[in-house]
């Protein structure tokens, strides 16, 4: 299990070599219009890409979003606003032409998996944005995805509940096991969720290794920057 | 501070309540005058009964086609994506024409497309003026524009990133159209038909022009109400309550409709 992606969006100046191994989450850290969204929407197919993209055995050029098997948990979460919690969780199974009693079935499940069971018959407009959180966390996790991309997973919280959502959504993706990339300019985000980080500058990878590595060795002034903010906390 | 003083000029308040009176008084002297005793015999007579069924039929049909036809009108305008900006907005505005145009022009309009020696209706083999279908095809001329409007812009109110994010989680084009688009827009096409419903249930200059007024195949209940006039005052007045009443059932739905259900 693996993902071997080359990104190339010309119209966008992106290009940067993206390759995640399972139980290794990827961070992409960077700062604000360096692309990083990019990456993810290269990845999910939702914009055109140049270079080859390899997922587990499968080449991913060409191939339409629903056919990608690529979970993505948006900023904002776009949770769908006519549909309960419940069907929000089905959905991708349902979308995926299995049955209703089994998508509802395996959409519960998830929902205790991610301690929300109580929330099914809600609404996406009456959460809390944790819980906002949680469930477009499951509804990509009950898709069946191969790769798990996460934008910005904890930008659209309050700044109080942050910390503890940073830590249950780690050890919600642990649990989970798959193949990660999370898209992050918070360098509490990269040493709760990653192991490996690639820094995104102006659309180029400007550092990449381990979390250690970045915190040990920064290449460039924004690292520096973030490990020294981030040290001094 | 003892009074507060009104931010209007006194002389507004004339101009104001004239407007008032002219708008609402019409419809207290309908109420008031309305023979409310001998109303049911009135509305059970043959010839408004039939008046009735045939505008709700007419109008129903009407409204189903707008929808069948509107709908996707409405989403291919709205893929800004697909069309350059000109002929888009060209296109909009010729949606929008029936809206301003005298029926009767239309209903004029729709003979010389449709009449037998028509633009088209020269080549078909069956005769569609002074038909019930004449009837319908004048009011959906007519209604289709409100219906378009309404779902165009609820469509452009919508977030079109729901339907991305229903792409990642592996629904097709349609399975997106069906469980994500078409629910997120539904209180616009809501509005949209119950506004079809009644401009078609209330159509007149089209429909007397294009489908005629035979009683029971083309006479719809705004013509009879007009003719009925003539011969039994009472029956008109009747009949001219039961639109009203139509019309305002209609308001107060939209009111709350209006606004799209789904805004958090």
């Amino acid at each position: 299990m693996s993902l071997a992606a080359s990104i190339s969006v010309p119209s966008r100046s992106v290009s940067v070599d993206v390759d995640v191994s399972p139980g290794r989450t990827l961070a992409l850290l960077g700062p604000n219009g360096a692309g990083k969204s990019t990456v993810l929407q290269s990845l999910a197919g939702l914009v055109d890409n140049d270079g080859p993209i390899r997922l587990n055995e499968r080449m991913l050029d060409g191939v339409e979003p629903e056919h990608r098997r690529v979970g993505y948990v948006f900023q904002d979460y776009l949770l769908f606003p006519h549909l309960t919690v419940l069907e929000n969780v089905a959905f991708g199974a349902r979308a995926q032409g299995r049955g209703r009693v089994a998508a509802r079935a395996a959409a519960t499940e998830w929902l205790e998996r991610l301690s929300i069971g109580e929330l099914a018959s809600r609404r996406p407009p009456q959460l809390s944005g944790g819980q906002q959180q949680r469930v477009a966390l499951g509804r990509a996790l009950a898709s069946g995805p191969e790769l798990l991309l996460l934008d910005e997973p904890l930008a659209a919280l309050d700044v109080e509940i942050r910390d503890e959502v940073r830590e249950e959504l780690a050890a919600h993706i642990e649990d989970w096991g798959g193949l990660t990339v999370v898209v992050t300019h918070s360098f509490d985000d990269v040493t709760a969720l990653a192991a490996d980080v690639i820094v995104l500058e102006k659309g180029r990878a400007t550092q990449r290794g381990t979390v250690r590595e970045l915190i040990a060795d920064p290449a460039t002034s924004y690292v520096r920057r973030l490990v020294a903010s981030w040290s001094e906390d | 501070m003892a009074r507060r003083r009104s931010a209007l000029a006194p002389a507004l308040w004339v101009p104001a309540g004239l407007a008032l009176g002219l708008l609402l008084l019409p419809l207290v002297a309908l109420i008031v005058r309305a023979p409310w005793a001998a109303l049911p015999t009135l509305l059970s007579e043959p010839t408004v009964a039939q008046a009735l069924a045939l505008s709700l039929g007419t109008a129903a049909i009407a409204t189903a086609v707008c929808l069948v036809l509107g709908i996707p009108l409405a989403f291919v305008l709205g893929q800004s994506a697909l069309w350059p900006a000109v002929p888009r907005r060209l296109l909009r505005a010729l949606v929008t024409v029936p809206l301003v145009l005298p029926p009767v022009v239309g209903g004029v309009a729709l003979l010389l497309l449709l009449g037998r020696r028509g633009l088209l209706g020269q080549w078909l083999p069956f005769t569609i003026p002074f038909t019930p279908a004449a009837v319908v095809i004048a009011q959906v001329f007519v209604s289709m524009p409100f219906l378009v409007i309404a779902v165009e812009g609820a469509l452009r109110a919508s977030d079109r990133r729901f339907e991305v994010a229903a792409a990642t989680l592996g629904a097709s084009r349609f399975t997106i159209f069906r469980r994500i688009t078409l629910p997120l827009v539904a209180p616009g096409i809501a509005s949209g038909a119950l506004l079809c419903f009644t401009r078609s249930l209330g159509e007149f200059g089209a429909t007397i022009t294009f489908a005629g007024s035979f009683p029971g195949t083309t006479q719809t209940l705004p013509i009879s109400t007009y003719l009925l006039l003539q011969t039994d005052p009472n029956a008109a007045i009747a009949l001219s309550l039961v639109l009203m009443v139509v019309s305002v059932v209609v308001l107060l739905t939209l009111r709350d409709r209006w606004v799209p259900g789904v805004a958090s």
